[in-house]
């Protein structure tokens, strides 16, 4: 990137999954305190920038729990505004 | 092993982190729940908005289907003839959508979307509505709201916040006879799944208005926006339903509504109005009046 | 099978013989018949397209690119008012480089209103990157259509054209024309492969944003596609000649240039005119000849300098104006030759509106010519023809 005339194809058109890390865009990130989280993944629900992932968690009885994806995660804060029992903190970032 | 349904909606994902939406965007929030519905055998017609920018710029992509971008003005017109070309070669299975704003939509795009639906294809349009032009800056649309400020419709001393109210286009398309029409918003994400999963059994064209809210353009803290999303359905300023062949169903009811001024209160676009009793007034009724109609219909069509 | 027809049928049958699987249909004076005549072939069976009858031209077009991403070859035809309501979308087509081709009525554009033949409709679309051939007769209407798919689709051009044919001259004037068996046509004209079309397994994102440091090397890629568009166009009007037994030219059709010191440059219908003009020159004694401007994009610049080497006096007979400085051909032959030959080059406007061409105007033409050759000098640069003034 650029390329050159040659390596493009002919009609203009993207190809490649994106990489770019949105996680610099943050403020605050928000972190989980799963001691409280009770696994209803409505964080995940609502996130607009897939930026929690639904990992196996065999220390849970519903098996799963949702993980901040910090590379990505723009802090928009909608996950601990809906979180039924605001285990999740928006966090300074230094 | 993730179960397929998570928090009642189906947990697989055709989208990508790292999108260049806003922090909070309701227009991304809104293709991440359209894909789980459409899934991954579809293109989508994206003409100028939000979400020529979201999709990532050369050489990139974030989503898992193919975007054909084109011209402000034709995303329906050109949905017809990728929809008519597909069902020439056969291929059934392919869902083309519209993917628009409300702006491309409602104004600049009216006329190819009405020339599409008339001429009944076989096809799914959804305009994700930032109520503005967002992507230019927030300059006001025929879908904003009355009463909203916007660039171009600055409040200044001459309150010249804008007067007009919403345009309807699920009620212009219904007087189409389109088969399926439909309100959604982001806040009820199993609502707006569920309608278009149906949309996609029905022959013909459909349409679903996705209310979408736009952080920068109303003037809310970032992580509000399905609260913002939420009061919009509890204040009747925005009710959810369908229309099927001509017939109304109201799909979320409120027990109780809150006033309109809630709504007001919680976004800066409408900040102007709380000192304004008679526009209060007048919008209450406005949404009231409208609400009521809207329950008419339901009860009027009930037995078609 | 010899069939006496009007330029539109003539369209609307190269246009059927190609198989398209999508027409995109709105009317506009005078290529109305065309459509009409598309909707009676699929009507009684012959044709098998998907027939969108849209409600702009602007959907036309729209229509038509998204078939041929699909895809499926397409079709659409229009003219004046209705090209010009496409003008953002023909950026879009050869841009995103779609290989459609499309039939344009040239006519007058308004105001005042007219329906006339002009080719101003057609030169204000010269920068849309779409290659343009202007026809002289009904039969090279048909077959400029077929030609144009083989063109258009070859791998290594893959632009968009436009076949212009004069309002009513040739839209609706009924000539003899041949039109050719499906079966030799299915022979000539592969199948539709368009390289870049939409794979539902293979995502792609058409269009998307490209940042200053990318997007000059797609438009370069354009050009050079234009470029390559030369020799493909001869490389198809040699092939076609070999099948059809026709050939009206490639990017130029010569008509008795040899020894000639004086030469107009003409494109479209009333080149005709210009040929009689100079059989009887000829027959008088003078020695003048015509080029016939075939293909308007890609420009023939090579072969321009190469044939008007040794002509003293050049008329470009421009049924258009650029407001400005002069025609379309009046600029752009004199830029071409700039640097390469001291010929003189004079405009000659006419025909706008559709005001009559007759032989008699083009005799008239020459024998100005002709004086311009014998004083050595230009009287005027620019001359419009048969004014009212």
């Amino acid at each position: 990137m650029p390329f050159k005339v040659d390596e493009l194809p002919e009609a203009p058109y993207s190809f490649q999954l994106v990489v770019n890390k949105t996680g610099s865009w943050r403020n605050f990130r928000p972190v989980i305190d799963y001691n409280r989280c009770i696994r209803c993944m409505i964080c995940w629900k609502f996130c607009p920038d897939l930026s929690i992932q639904i990992v196996p968690d065999e220390t849970h009885k519903l098996k799963i729990k949702p993980v901040i994806d910090y590379e990505h995660c723009k802090g928009c804060g909608i996950c601990a505004n809906e979180c039924p029992v605001k285990c999740i903190e928006m966090v300074r970032e230094e | 092993m993730i179960p397929e349904k998570i928090a009642g909606i189906p947990s697989v994902e055709y989208m990508h982190p790292g999108h260049y939406a806003c922090k909070g965007c309701g227009a991304a929030l809104s293709m991440r729940y359209a894909l789980k519905a459409i899934g991954k055998k579809a293109v989508a017609v994206i003409p100028a908005c939000c979400w020529s920018i979201i999709q990532a710029p050369f050489p990139f992509r974030d989503l898992d289907i193919n975007i054909v971008n084109v011209a402000f003005e034709v995303t329906a017109a050109v949905v017809s003839g990728l929809v008519e070309g597909f069902e020439y070669q056969g291929k059934k299975d392919v869902v083309v959508f519209g993917w628009a704003g409300d702006g491309g939509t409602v104004d600049i795009g009216i006329q190819t979307l009405s020339g599409a639906v008339e001429r009944n294809h076989n096809m799914l349009y959804i305009m994700y509505d930032n109520e503005a032009y967002e992507n230019t800056g927030i300059q006001r649309s025929s879908a904003t709201p009355i009463g909203a400020w916007t660039t171009t419709t600055p409040v200044g001393k001459t309150k010249m916040w804008k007067k007009e109210p919403k345009k309807n286009i699920v009620e212009i398309l219904v007087a189409h006879n389109i088969p399926y029409a439909a309100t959604a918003t982001v806040a009820y994400p199993e609502d707006m799944i569920r309608k278009i999963q149906k949309a996609l059994t029905i022959k013909g064209p459909k349409f679903i208005h996705v209310l979408s809210p736009c952080q920068p353009g109303w003037r809310y803290p970032p992580e509000k926006m399905i609260e913002v999303s939420r009061l919009a359905v509890q204040t009747k300023a925005f009710p959810l339903y369908e229309v099927e062949y001509g017939k109304y169903r109201i799909t979320v009811k409120p027990r109780s509504f809150l006033p309109i001024v809630e709504y007001f209160k919680i976004q800066g676009r409408f900040k102007h109005l709380l000192a304004e009793e008679e526009m209060i007034k007048y919008i209450q009724e406005y949404v009231d009046r409208q609400w009521e109609l809207l329950l008419k219909k339901e009860e009027f069509t009930k037995s078609l | 099978m010899r069939k006496v027809i009007t330029g539109n049928y003539a369209a609307a049958y190269g246009a059927m013989l190609s198989r398209p699987a999508v027409v995109a249909a709105y009317p506009i004076t005078p290529q109305t018949t065309i459509v009409e005549l598309l909707a009676k072939f699929k009507a009684e069976g012959i044709a098998d397209y998907k027939y969108i009858p849209v409600e702009s031209e602007m959907a036309a077009i729209s229509a038509c690119m998204g078939a041929e991403l699909s895809g499926v070859r397409a079709y659409t035809a229009t003219s004046a008012h209705g090209l010009l309501l496409m003008h953002e979308m023909l950026h879009w087509v050869a841009g995103q480089r779609i290989p459609l081709v499309m039939n344009v009525a040239n006519r007058a554009l308004a105001p005042p209103w007219s329906v006339w033949a002009d080719h101003q409709d057609a030169i204000a679309q010269r920068d849309t990157g779409w290659m343009q051939i202007f026809a002289e007769n009904n039969q090279e209407v048909l077959d400029s259509v077929i030609m144009g798919y083989k063109i258009a689709e070859s791998h290594d051009i893959l632009l968009p054209m436009i076949i212009n044919m004069d309002a009513f001259i040739l839209t609706h004037t009924l000539e003899v024309v041949d039109i050719p068996d499906q079966e030799m046509v299915d022979e000539f004209l592969p199948s539709f492969d368009l390289p870049h079309k939409i794979d539902l397994d293979n995502p792609r994102q058409y269009g998307t944003l490209a940042f200053p440091n990318q997007y000059m090397e797609f438009r370069y890629k354009m050009a050079q596609a234009m470029e390559r568009a030369k020799s493909k166009i001869k490389e198809v009007a040699e092939e076609f000649k070999k099948k059809f037994g026709r050939y009206h030219g490639d990017l130029l059709d010569i008509y008795r240039i040899d020894g000639a010191d004086v030469v107009l440059i003409t494109m479209g219908a009333l080149s005709s005119m210009g040929k009689e003009a100079v059989d009887i020159l000829r027959e008088q004694g003078y020695n003048v000849g015509l080029i016939r401007l075939r293909t308007f994009r890609p420009f023939p610049t090579e072969d321009l300098r190469k044939y008007l080497k040794d002509v003293a006096v050049i008329g470009t007979i421009d049924r258009s104006y650029s407001f400005g400085y002069g025609g379309a051909l009046f600029n752009e032959v004199k830029a071409a030759l700039y640097g390469h030959s001291d010929v003189i080059v004079k405009d000659y406007i006419v025909g706008i509106g559709g005001r009559d061409i007759s032989t008699e105007t083009m005799i008239k033409i020459f024998k100005n010519a002709i004086e311009i050759k014998k004083e050595g000098k230009l009287d005027r640069e620019i001359e419009w023809i048969d004014l009212n003034i």
